[in-house]
């Protein structure tokens, strides 16, 4: 055991309590709270992959950004459930056994496949693979037009999440 | 070293995990948060694959960040749709908002 593999492994476990708890946390703010540590996780296993950009891109989109807006959300609709009652629907039985079944087809099947025992070899990384990233953005050989047609998803969403969560019944705030 | 293995199975779990709660939890908010839970585990195998079959290429990072924006659109619109739901039904349960007439 090496030491990354150790700190793959305690990550891992985190990542899936974390992931467990989110779940079938009894309080919504809970699960929100869970799913910060979920995604933390998951920033340490991009530094893991060496993809230190992303580590960083997760904790200011993901942490930063969606689970705040996770959480807004949360204390917004706050006595809408309350936090006593099942949380699960009658199918949550099936569900969880189809699910478990699925990771054992998915587990089996990769343990399977020969290029699952991949390693790593060392030093294969380019010196600066942000740059390389910066410019396959940029470049209209390789993904300006996904870039661009992103940009154009975030700029529809923002208009679309405005749009849709604008109070229609007082025509107050109406421009 | 790590075998690329081991970050395949922890997304397959993950993804198990994120399915578990989309399809059983009753809060729709709850299920948005196992949306990111998938999209989550997608991340982690895109970039193992870059990583350990074509470092070369930024193709697999480009995927990444497709997949963080989608995910950031997909939050905004879930959680703007889910407020103006809660608004007009005081629910978000979702077995009770089954109507889509307005």
């Amino acid at each position: 055991m090496t030491l990354e593999q150790i700190i793959f492994l305690i990550i891992a476990v985190v990542i899936l309590l974390a992931s467990l708890f989110v779940v079938t946390a009894p309080k919504m703010i809970h699960a929100a709270l869970w799913l910060i540590l979920a995604l933390a996780g998951v920033a340490v296993i991009f530094v893991l992959l060496q993809a230190p950009f992303f580590a960083v891109v997760q904790v200011i989109v993901y942490i930063g950004a969606i689970a705040v807006l996770f959480i807004f959300a949360v204390m917004l609709t706050r006595k809408a459930m309350q936090d006593t009652g099942s949380q699960l629907n009658r199918y949550s039985i099936l569900a969880a056994v189809i699910c478990i079944m699925i990771f054992g087809a998915l587990t089996g099947m990769l343990l399977s496949w020969g290029g699952s025992a991949t390693l790593l070899e060392s030093g294969a990384l380019p010196a600066d693979s942000i740059a390389d990233l910066g410019v396959a953005l940029t470049d209209p050989n390789g993904f300006l037009l996904p870039f661009e047609v992103a940009s154009i998803l975030l700029l529809a969403a923002l208009i679309g999440a405005i749009y849709i969560g604008r109070d229609r019944s007082s025509g107050e705030g109406e421009q | 070293m790590i075998p690329l293995s081991w970050y395949l199975i922890l997304a397959a779990a993950m993804v198990c995990i994120g399915l578990f709660g989309v399809i059983a939890r009753r809060n729709a908010i709850a299920m948005l948060l196992s949306v990111e839970l998938i999209l989550n585990a997608v991340n982690i195998n895109l970039l193992a694959f870059w990583r350990y079959v074509d470092v070369v290429h930024a193709a697999g990072q480009v995927f990444v960040v497709m997949v963080i924006t989608a995910a950031a659109a997909e939050v905004a619109v879930g959680l703007a749709i889910i407020i103006a739901v809660y608004r007009k039904q005081k629910t978000i349960v979702t077995d009770d908002v089954s109507d889509l007439k307005g």
